[in-house]
């Protein structure tokens, strides 16, 4: 069992975070990156040419991070893959001991840089999460046994922020039927969404069913707020926002204080079970948030909700 | 394809292509996606909306056109009947089905069969 499926099991508030693409550099580029967040994150995200732009592949950065020490959550996406494909990253992910799966649909083709590839969508997102409880039963699609069942932590995305937001909620339970246990939620910049989607989660019992983790992004210059603005799908970001980074005289500063705002605005609706981060800042900008909001390195939790395990035990006792 | 079966799927393309934009997948669910074909979505789609919908409610590949998912939502809950078909799971397309006749397939039952594995999912579509 993962560190990450112990901690969602037990109800601990887990941190997870985005690592930023991998091209050239090999090992080193990734020990560079996990180096000012590392102490903060419980498992970090390995991505799957995220906006449609090519990377480093997520099985083997994913192997990269087991070999740093430090837990993937290894994304896929129905963009780039057949069926086949993805089953055989998974079996694969499973011989490297990558269990945490979290299962996405993927930004277009055309929102990438090579957008005359071909796209491919044999699976949908809900259908890529059963795949992987298929495999779990000791099966491939087909029916033919691959051994020993392998065991993934599944989860997904959803995202509060696009319509029909009234639909959302379904769709997230419709994924949590498929057999998802978490879903790290899009970044979502208009707090009434967010706000709404948590809501309807927590009166349906969703929250309960599956681990919800609304997503925060720390950026970092005007260019990048308008770049998220403008360039990625399904994130509306309200004008207010743009025009406070492009009036502030320190762009980085004015964007960590939206984030902060965004975070904790997050970290205060109900059935909130953790937090993701992707942080487009140099330094140690994950560090910085989480002292900010409160949120105590891995360590500092871990010791303290042995603390609280024991306090609890003693008073049963 | 025999003859007859190749006459009913030139029957059905003709009706139900422009009337839905039926793309002839072979397994047809209309009735569960409000009567809107989720095959028309640019990524085919067949279990809710990506993340990728613009504010506007726009598609994220064809800008000029509304969500296909977000008008299977709206006209879903519009319906007298099969309303709640929307949040069932459906399983992979069966691309081998592509070009057939689905009420063909519908009639023999072909348009049910999953594949094996995939009865570990307890909640399939029935």
């Amino acid at each position: 069992m993962s560190n990450l499926e112990r901690k969602l099991d037990a109800g601990e508030f887990v941190v997870t975070a985005e690592l930023p693409v991998i091209d050239g550099g090999g090992h080193a580029e990734i020990m560079r990156q996990l180096a000012p967040m590392k102490a903060y994150v419980d498992a970090f995200n390995a991505t799957d040419n995220p906006s449609a732009h090519a990377h480093a592949s997520p099985l083997a950065v994913a192997i990269a991070l087991i070999q740093a020490g430090v837990e993937p959550v290894m994304q896929l996406t129905c963009r780039d893959r057949n069926r086949l494909a993805l089953e055989s990253e998974l079996i694969g992910a499973a011989i490297h001991g990558v269990q945490n799966i979290s299962c996405l649909t993927g930004d277009d083709v055309t929102a990438g840089d090579e957008p005359e590839a071909r796209r491919v969508f044999d699976l949908d997102s809900p259908q890529l999460i059963a795949l992987a409880r298929v495999l779990e039963s000791g099966r491939y699609l087909s029916g033919r046994t691959t051994g020993p069942a392998p065991h993934f932590l599944v989860g997904g995305v959803e995202n509060p922020g696009a319509p029909p937001f009234a639909y959302r909620v379904r769709r997230a339970a419709k994924k949590a039927q498929a057999g998802a246990r978490f879903l790290q939620l899009q970044i979502c910049y208009r707090t009434e969404l967010l706000e709404a989607f948590m809501r309807d989660a927590h009166d349906s019992g969703l929250s309960k069913r599956l681990a919800l983790i609304p997503s925060i992004c720390i950026l970092r210059t005007v260019g990048g707020m308008r770049f998220v603005a403008t360039k990625v799908p399904g994130i509306d970001v309200p004008a207010q926002y743009v025009e406070r980074v492009e009036r502030a005289a320190d762009a980085e500063a004015e964007c960590f204080e939206i984030a902060y705002e965004l975070a904790s605005h997050a970290l205060a609706q109900p059935g909130v079970a953790g937090i993701h981060f992707i942080s487009f800042r140099k330094d140690a900008g994950i560090a910085k948030l989480c002292t900010r909001l409160g949120i105590p390195p891995r360590v500092g939790r871990e010791s303290k909700e042995r603390e609280s395990n024991g306090d609890s035990a003693s008073l049963a006792g | 394809m025999s003859r007859g079966a190749g006459i009913v799927a030139a029957l059905e393309h003709a009706i139900k292509g422009p009337v839905w934009g039926c793309q002839m997948c072979g397994q047809c669910v209309l009735h569960s996606t409000g009567l809107v074909c989720p095959m028309t979505c640019p990524k085919t789609l067949r279990n809710g909306p990506c993340g990728g919908v613009r504010a506007d409610g726009h598609c994220e590949v064809k800008p000029e056109m509304r969500c296909v998912w977000l008008r299977a939502y709206e006209s879903s809950e519009e319906l007298p009947v099969w309303r709640h078909h929307i949040d069932d799971l459906r399983p992979p397309v069966d691309n081998s089905l592509k070009g057939t006749s689905s009420w063909i397939n519908l009639v023999t039952g072909r348009d049910k069969q999953t594949p094996a594995g995939w009865t570990a999912v307890a909640d399939v579509e029935s």
